[in-house]
């Protein structure tokens, strides 16, 4: 059981603005995912290594070698609030 | 009123240093400090959707010389993570690091053990430009993402460090070592090297560990210095007053001197790592290891361990030139122009005379100035071999630091050479003869009255004599 | 001929060779035709591309989660309503290198976040062989666009069966390669390691068409590994000597599997055996376990993903003073309802004191998926499954519980979580449980890891045997 508090906190982690009533859906909603979920539990896991990633190989690396960036306009193009070459954000510090 | 007990200071450094590829970490934006806001971006150090980061391959492979260099183990598998959070210098609002599996762990360097290494990309820059145009009245900062995903080696030692000073000496070797391996250009003003401090008191004799506080970015050693020193301070201030240390973050304003906490009203931190799955496993083969460790130069602690156990210098001479990898050249080819002289010898003159000569000649480093090794090697002969008086190489060593020029002709030239040892011989048995109270004295014991035969001696060398050395010739003429 | 749209891409590209058909025609054939089923987002005045080359003229038409550089690119979200991505995805890049030419963008589920296309910001799509049913999901547009005559063959992506699923559902052929065949960058990220590009298209031959160009290794994406082997056409006309194994887990013993699933199914087993093949049962032990692990994989992957969606280079931003508040208003009124749940289920499984109960159990899990299919193969040259439990279900029939949509994607989520390759074509049409006009059911196919010559060879040849007129249901159902 997921509860209001947990949501909150987590909505939080994510940066996500609930209101209360999508906030007593997510309780409720992951609450019934979860339960599903944790039939997962029933499986003896013991000694068994989590697989992350299902391709079979290991250093696929690129040389250092310089590529074209995009021009700044681009780059730019599609910014919410361009300033100054740069892209604007409410200051952190405020 | 009952003593307080002594405190000791536990410090831990963690440091980041960014490597100097060409290009970021896992895109192929050309890296370039001071370029216009936002000229090298693409859709990966952007975060765009869709786009995937590449590994760098020469990245690792700095991050193995790094590893190597510090004694540590190289993951034979090592794996990239994820760690989670939002910031706007962050375009993925994730970052691209290692966690549980970093390419190096365990080492040394000097005395600080070293926890481990690990690869990362770095943020990008964020400026602070005060009132934004949209929502007039607020604050808002820009961004800038040219620095953002640049190639970043993280090392985090073990607290082994017991004193602010001792916290800006080990900095000092290890910027001196990464330097060396040319890898990075370690400038803190530049950030590319940057330090925090992990600080915490205990009482003296116990062995646990306090709580730590997290000291960012001071961004100069002095400031490293002074920040640990007066975060010492705080927290002994607050333990004597009975209170408790709590684990934050701060900042060290060094115009101030003062320490404030940043992330005050931020909750804890929940970074959410798991495995990156864009990226596959690192795993150099041990062959690999094996061709990097080979390629390694001679690094500042090794090198200073071999001054002292081979040429036989102090630990403070061994020290000093040791850490400074151009002024350690400079040296070994003094001491290889002059078999015959001892290092030692060699080794004072050039952290004794070298240094004060070229800093009072206004130059930025030693191995600067016009005078050459074998030039500074042939001074510390001259004078060891009395051609020269000390007083005498000293002037000489001035002219080469300023002028340069063969010493030989040099000394020539300034009339340096009269005062030869047997010339001094004879200018002080002159004046004995002609301080024949003196001399008397001297004999019986007076040991003050050789001021006036020196006096003589002087005049005659016009000072040019080393004092030392015309004491000794006096002496032994007195048969003393 | 009597319709250029009748023609499969094999068909086409034949008849340009003959000069029957000039490459042009094909493109215009389907351009500005009615899109009654609100398959496309987007549609550009002229086809794009369209050269010379091994599929030159072969419209396409492509799910809005591939970006093409400048073309409106929305994954189907309202926070990337008038996103321009600055670069094109190496999959669509590879079809129009081949001379393919792009009809338009089509409509999916958000950030391919369902199993019915109604989690679209943009409308619902529907189901051609009824409109008031659901074209599956994610890729829904894809399939109803090949279904319904708007295009001859489409892109989708597959992450836990949104290839396969709405293939199943509108009677078309659906391949999800092995993980890794045909590279992920440019392709608007859900769940990194599970995402996988395939195509939709009316043949199996076609399917091998489309990805022989699409597959390789590509720069862009390490993850990308190519098949060393290459893909050949698929020629097969029985089934002799081919081991069938049907999975007791996916097939007699699924969940609410529907009475007319099950006949198309027996029927489908029938018709292997009288092609030569032994069919047996076989089991996948953990296959039941693939939601749960897949439920908490694919959420705490997104979570990661959808982060970058902050308002700050690019998508749409709610103004507020606070960059916090910035965040949070931008992402809630950016998201929809399916991606803020798992956002929140995914940023929950990996939270501080929960990684281990979920996501660390969910990958091991997932070993033993993978471990179950490497044992079945060991056996069996192809497995048998229904595709999907149940025929196409009416629009927001499941809107309202998550859960039982999750349900949708019980027998294809296993073959994500191991890689393994997977085709859905139509098996037959059966009646729904709820009445209305018989609907088709689609088969799956698996083979093991870059088993794709197999496996499509083994669909060819069925495919054949079942004669399914994956044009039916945009001619009115005529040869059905
Ligand atoms: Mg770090
Ligand atoms: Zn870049």
């Amino acid at each position: 059981m997921i509860d209001r508090k947990q949501v909150l906190h987590v909505a939080r982690l994510a940066r996500l603005r609930l209101d209360d009533e999508e906030v007593e859906r997510m309780s409720a909603e992951l609450s019934s995912i979860l339960d599903h979920v944790e039939t997962m539990a029933e499986l003896d896991i013991e000694g068994v290594e989590p697989t992350s990633r299902v391709v079979d190989a290991e250093n696929v690396m690129r040389a250092d070698d310089v590529a074209a960036s995009l021009p700044r306009d681009a780059a730019l193009a599609n910014a919410p609030d361009p300033a100054s070459g740069s892209f604007r954000v409410p200051s952190p510090q405020a | 009123m009952p003593e307080s007990p002594d405190y000791e200071p536990v410090i831990g450094l963690e440091i980041h240093i960014q490597l100097q590829t060409e290009t970021k970490m896992f895109c192929g934006c050309k890296l370039e400090f001071g370029a216009e806001p936002n000229t090298h971006t693409c859709p990966v150090c952007l975060g765009h959707p869709g786009a995937l980061p590449m590994t760098n391959e020469q990245a690792v492979e700095y991050a193995i010389r790094v590893g190597l260099a510090l004694g540590c183990e190289i993951a034979p598998r090592s794996i990239f993570h994820r760690k989670n959070y939002f910031y706007p210098d962050n375009p993925k609002a994730y970052q691209i690091s290692q966690y549980d599996i970093p390419i190096c762990s365990g080492g040394r360097l000097g005395d600080v053990r070293i926890h481990r290494a690990h690869l990362e990309e770095d943020a990008a820059k964020l400026t602070h430009v005060g009132e934004s145009g949209r929502i007039h009245g607020s604050d808002a900062s820009l961004v800038d993402f040219n620095r953002g995903g640049t190639p970043l080696i993280e090392i985090v030692t073990e607290p082994d460090i017991h004193d602010p000073a001792e916290a800006r000496e080990w900095l000092t070797l290890l910027r001196e070592t990464i330097r060396q391996l040319g890898v990075s250009d370690v400038n803190m003003e530049e950030g590319s090297l940057r330090a925090d401090g992990n600080v915490s008191i205990r009482p003296v004799g116990s062995k646990e560990l306090g709580v730590k506080t997290e000291l960012k970015n001071m961004n100069s050693f002095r400031f490293l210095e002074r920040g640990i020193a007066a975060e010492i301070e705080r927290q002994k201030a607050i333990v004597a007053s009975g209170g408790r240390v709590e684990q934050e973050t701060l900042h060290f304003d060094p115009a101030s001197g003062s320490l404030t906490s940043l992330r005050s009203k931020e909750e804890a931190h929940d970074y959410r790592y798991f495995p990156e799955p864009d990226l596959l496993p690192l795993a150099p083969s041990p062959e690999h290891v094996e061709e990097v460790r080979a390629s390694l130069p001679e690094l500042p602690a090794e090198r200073r361990v071999r001054y002292e156990s081979e040429l036989g210098l102090s630990p403070d001479a061994a020290k000093l030139l040791a850490y400074d990898a151009a002024l350690a050249s400079f040296y070994e080819e003094a001491v290889a122009a002059e078999p015959d002289v001892d290092p030692i010898v060699v080794a004072n003159w050039v952290t004794g005379e070298l240094v004060a000569a070229s800093r009072e000649a206004g130059f930025e480093h030693p191995a600067e100035t016009k005078a050459d090794a074998a030039g500074v090697g042939a001074v510390a002969r001259m004078v060891d071999g009395k051609e020269i008086s000390r007083g005498s190489g000293r002037e000489l060593l001035a002219e080469l630091v300023a002028n340069g020029g063969d010493p030989a002709e040099v000394s020539e030239r300034l009339g340096l050479t009269s005062d030869d040892g047997d010339d001094l011989a004879a200018i002080v048995a002159a004046a004995i003869e002609a301080q024949p109270d003196a001399a008397a004295k001297v004999k019986a014991g007076e040991g003050k009255a050789i001021g006036a035969i020196i006096g003589v001696v002087m005049r005659e060398t016009k000072g040019r004599a080393d004092g030392g050395e015309a004491t000794r010739l006096i002496r032994e003429q007195l048969g003393l | 001929m009597s319709d250029v749209r009748d023609l499969s891409v094999a068909a086409g590209l034949a008849a340009i060779e003959a000069r029957d058909l000039a490459a042009a025609e094909w493109a215009d054939a389907y351009a500005g035709l009615p899109d009654e089923l609100g398959a496309y987002l987007w549609r550009p005045d002229e086809p794009i591309g369209g050269e010379e080359g091994p599929l030159g003229g072969v419209p396409v038409a492509v799910k809005d989660i591939f970006c093409i550089e400048d073309v409106p690119t929305t994954a189907g979200s309202r926070i990337l309503e008038n996103y321009l991505p600055p670069y094109t995805a190496t999959a669509v890049e590879r079809l129009l290198g081949a001379g393919a030419s792009v009809l338009g963008k089509t409509n999916m589920d958000e950030f391919a976040m369902g199993s019915s296309n109604e989690n679209s910001a943009y409308g619902d799509v529907r189901n051609p062989w009824d409109t008031d049913r659901v074209p599956g999901g994610s890729s829904g547009g894809s399939a109803a666009a090949v279904a319904g005559g708007l295009a001859p063959c489409a892109l989708g992506t597959d992450t836990g069966g949104s290839i396969r699923q709405p293939a199943a559902f509108c009677g078309v052929v659906g391949l999800k390669p092995t993980y890794g065949s045909i590279s992920r960058s440019g392709m608007i990220a859900f769940a990194s390691s599970l995402d996988q590009c395939g195509p939709f298209t009316r043949t199996v031959a076609d399917a091998a068409l489309l990805l022989r160009v699409m597959q390789g290794a590509d720069p862009r994406d390490t993850t990308s590994t190519g098949i060393a082997a290459g893909v050949e056409m698929p020629s097969r006309e029985d089934l002799s000597g081919v081991r069938v194994g049907v999975p007791r887990e996916l097939a007699s013993e699924a969940e609410g599997m529907e009475d007319g699933v099950r006949e198309v199914m027996e029927r489908t087993i029938a018709l292997c055996e009288s092609l030569g093949a032994t069919v047996a049962e076989t089991s996948l032990p953990n296959a039941r376990y693939g939601i749960s692990a897949y439920y908490v994989i694919a959420p705490a992957e997104a979570s990661a993903n959808l982060a970058r969606y902050d308002g700050v280079r690019f998508g749409e931003r709610v103004a507020a003073e606070g960059l916090d508040d910035m965040y949070e208003l931008t992402r809630a009124a950016g998201f929809g309802p399916e991606v803020k749940r798992r956002i929140m289920l995914g940023t929950y499984a990996l939270s501080s004191g929960y990684y281990d109960a979920y996501y660390g159990r969910a990958q091991r899990v997932r070993t033993l998926i993978a471990r179950d299919f490497e044992n079945a193969f060991a056996d069996h040259d192809v497995l048998l499954t229904p595709t999907s439990p149940t025929v196409a279900f009416p629009l927001g029939s499941r809107t309202d519980d998550p859960l039982a949509m999750y349900m949708a994607d019980y027998c294809t989520v296993p073959m994500s979580l191991a890689g393994v390759p997977a085709i859905s074509i139509p098996g037959g049409l059966a009646a729904a449980p709820d009445g209305g006009p018989e609907l088709p059911v689609g088969v799956q196919l698996v083979g093991p890891a870059f088993g794709e010559t197999a496996l499509l060879d083994a669909a060819h040849a069925l495919e054949s045997a079942i004669g399914f007129d994956t044009n039916a249901a945009w001619r009115g159902g005529a040869d059905a």
